[in-house]
């Protein structure tokens, strides 16, 4: 099997796997009950936590553990919408978020937010002077992805805190979920108040993640009730979740600073063969993307037929991504990127891992070519 | 050229006199023994300052472990070049390009070697020629500079340092002695520890424990509070006393307003046996006038009664809010404010005495032999030590 889809999911790393039934199965007990089993599991939970702030260099009580990407851009954008809508309704975004976001902000417009998506350049990057343009003073959200998922675009994160510490009305939330372990991002003294990551994209479980919420940042919580995680995401803790994503967390971390560079090679690889095939456009900005993310497209070919083709021989990759690719047409990324109509019906994705090695990446070109081939031949 | 160096100055100790010596090379033997983990790094004397030779490893993480070691005033990045102005032109030039966010900058020479052919005030411009011809877009401003390049001459080479990066102050960890440290699990404690320790005093800590009145949890916090206080010195030891029956025997036979006071008596009593025992000669306590009970002036006389050790009170006068604001810095806070019941807060009486008089205390402890239960619970004191090394965590092949 070539696994190339990544950015949709990752296959969970063993040794994460064996901690979570370790846990599940010997710190069974609830960390808020008083008694000793208690205490054991309400310990490890702590060192969780303290293991997750020390890997990203924040403090511990500025940890949320979370059930994942999507709740964690929920928690960050509905939270301060609800709890500071007094100060201002004005919500600033992009055009090319992911649904946990860009859908958020749509279900907020109907309660009487306002929103301003900002466009992308073919780059799918922002304009810096767009955002300062576009800030008000009813601002009170900035919410920016990291690195896009369907196209690998990064950015300007550390530019956007620049900009969101000269305005200390407004929060900045950024979604980090396809950017942890690829591309570093400074939380500490950054102007970022929250950040999203999800454990599933980390060769860690589906169900975990964490949401950094700097000190002092108050949110309206989407969960009432035990006063779990300081309130903010209230609910008996999932512990062996918790305990899986910060060592998921540790071990792509440490991945990341040996190992990068092997997946840049191998991305550039990819990236320059496939740009010397005819009738084929690569998306992905050459320069100063993300190394795990390449999109391109085969105008004139359904990227579902080949997918099939590819799933045939065990070759996974991927259309846009796995969360709005169950609606058909065009990718709204690449649309949003101005890219031609012909070319957003027909984008494809590849996602590579820590795993991939250039032999794989070399199978998948020679497939592709043919399944490209057999298809043309059929239509014509 | 890259920073080889970190230049370590010393603020208070420096007025140390004849002891001056005894204090620096404790300084450098805790940072020797902070650095551990990066064995290719040196500490090294010279007159006046100490350098930690870097000899390649990243300098900010030990800045950072720097930043936290008491007797050390500032800490400076700094490039060791030859004495020779060409040299220098380059490290000064490094030092520069280093600093972010800088637009205007200073030079400041200082010839501590006179035998160097050019003079302070020659090469201040100098220097501030060579920086602004092979750079763009700085400007020398000497009253308000974003940054100082500061050079200074000695005779066995010449050190170039920009940033100044705070340190903590106080005195090295061991330079003044050993103390009991009296620790509960709450909020004033741990601080109380932090500043003896900045006066450069050794804690070793003590905790009254009341199995099954007080939890696991309870003992693990201030576990968790001892290894936080271990960043600023070095291991701790815990001596861990079982008080349950004492306490019960208090509260059964004293009357209600006189057990809380006879309760701190017999844990003054009890840490000063410890004291003797590991030749420690004062107790710390996180104390803080008028915020118990125990607290006032008259509480503290009758408590004070038992023992001739001199109890050191660093929060005596602070306002709460003070020491909340210390325990955050040093990352206690959190720890502290857990809910669990410590050995203070099971039995309180519903109106302890405010105003306790020494007399009145001691006739009624009289009427009650505790030798026995006192013996008992020294006798039985488990000991626990912390390392700063970190421990060998018991999760952590889960994590």
């Amino acid at each position: 099997m070539i696994y190339l889809d990544n950015s949709a999911t990752t296959k969970p790393n063993p040794s994460v796997l064996e901690s979570f039934v370790q846990v599940s199965r010997d710190y069974f007990a609830n960390p808020s009950s008083i008694h000793q089993l208690g205490g054991e599991t309400e310990r490890l939970l702590v060192k969780a936590k303290q293991q997750a702030a020390a890997i990203l260099n924040v403090s511990q009580d500025e940890i949320v553990f979370t059930s994942g990407g999507t709740e964690g851009n929920n928690t960050a954008i509905k939270g301060i919408a609800l709890e500071h809508q007094s100060r201002g309704k004005h919500i600033i975004t992009s055009e090319i978020e992911h649904p946990s976001v860009y859908d958020t902000c749509l279900k907020l417009e109907s309660l009487g937010f306002e929103i301003t998506y900002l466009p992308v350049d073919q780059n799918g990057v922002i304009s810096l002077k767009k955002l300062e343009d576009a800030i008000r003073n009813d601002t009170i959200l900035i919410s920016m992805m990291h690195i896009n998922n369907e196209m690998g675009s990064v950015q300007p994160i550390k530019e956007i805190g620049e900009i969101a510490k000269k305005h200390p009305k407004l929060f900045l939330h950024v979604d980090d979920i396809q950017g942890l372990g690829k591309v570093p991002l400074q939380l500490y003294n950054s102007g970022i108040d929250l950040c999203s990551f999800s454990g599933h994209k980390i060769h860690g479980l589906k169900g975990t993640g964490i949401l950094y919420v700097k000190n002092r940042t108050k949110l309206f919580p989407l969960f009432h009730g035990g006063d779990q995680e300081h309130g903010i995401r209230s609910g008996t803790e999932n512990v062996a979740g918790a305990v899986a994503m910060v060592k998921a967390l540790r071990l792509i971390k440490e991945r990341e600073k040996k190992e990068v560079h092997h997946m840049y090679k191998l991305s550039d690889y990819l990236k320059n063969e496939l740009s010397k095939w005819k009738g084929l456009e690569v998306n992905t900005p050459q320069r100063g993307s993300a190394p795990h993310i390449i999109n391109f497209s085969v105008p004139g070919v359904k990227p579902e037929v080949i997918i099939h083709m590819l799933g045939e021989q065990d070759i996974f990759i991927s259309t846009k991504s796995a969360c709005s690719s169950k609606q058909k047409d065009e990718s709204k990324i690449l649309a949003a990127c101005g890219f031609s109509k012909e070319r957003t019906i027909s984008a494809l994705r590849v996602s590579l891992s820590y795993e991939t090695t250039k032999a794989e990446i070399i199978e998948f070109l020679q497939a592709l070519e043919k399944a490209i081939n057999q298809f043309k031949k059929v239509m014509e | 050229m890259q920073f080889d160096h970190i230049l370590i100055r010393y603020g208070e100790m420096a007025l140390k006199g004849k002891n001056i010596k005894k204090f620096i090379i404790r300084l450098q033997e805790n940072i020797q023994h902070k650095l551990k983990e990066y064995p290719n790094t040196k500490v090294k004397r010279t007159q006046g300052r100490m350098f930690v030779l870097l000899n390649g490893h990243d300098p900010e993480p030990i800045i950072d472990i720097c930043k936290n070691i008491f007797g050390i005033q500032s800490l400076s990045l700094a490039i060791k070049a030859e004495n020779d102005i060409d040299a220098i032109k380059d490290a000064a030039l490094s030092a520069l390009k280093s600093g972010e966010d800088v637009k205007r900058f200073k030079v400041s020479v200082k010839r501590i070697e006179k035998g160097f052919p050019m003079g302070s005030q020659a090469m201040n411009q100098e220097l501030g020629g060579h920086l602004l011809s092979n750079t763009e877009g700085y400007t020398v401003d000497v009253h308000q500079p974003d940054l100082t390049i500061k050079v200074e001459i000695r005779s066995e080479g010449t050190y170039i340092t920009s940033r100044v990066i705070p340190g903590l102050g106080g005195l090295p960890v061991g330079t003044s002695g050993k103390s009991l440290l009296l620790l509960s699990g709450g909020i004033d404690s741990p601080v109380a520890g932090y500043l003896a320790m900045k006066r450069g005093v050794q804690i070793e800590a003590i905790h009254f424990h009341s199995p099954p009145f007080t939890s696991e949890r309870a003992k693990q916090k201030v576990l968790d509070l001892a290894e936080s206080l271990t960043k600023y010195g070095s291991s701790i030891k815990i001596h861990i006393v079982p008080f349950t029956k004492l306490q019960q025997e208090i509260f059964r036979e004293m009357p209600d307003g006189y057990a809380m006071t006879i309760m701190r008596r017999m844990m003054i009593r009890i840490s000063e046996k410890v004291s003797e025992k590991e030749s420690i000669l004062s107790m710390t306590t996180g104390d803080n006038l008028g915020q118990v009970a125990s607290q006032t002036m008259e509480s503290m006389n009758a408590i004070n009664e038992v023992t001739n050790y001199p109890i050191l009170r660093p929060l005596i006068t602070m306002d709460k809010q003070e020491i909340i604001e210390i325990s955050h810095a040093i990352n206690t806070y959190q720890t502290s404010i857990l809910p669990h019941e410590d050995c203070c807060t099971i039995f309180v009486p519903k109106s302890p005495k405010t105003k306790p008089k020494r007399d009145k205390i001691s006739q009624i402890e009289s009427t009650k032999d505790f030798t026995n239960l006192i013996e008992e619970a020294v006798n039985e004191i488990e000991v626990v030590k912390i390392t700063d090394k970190k421990q060998v965590a018991a999760f952590e092949d889960l994590l």
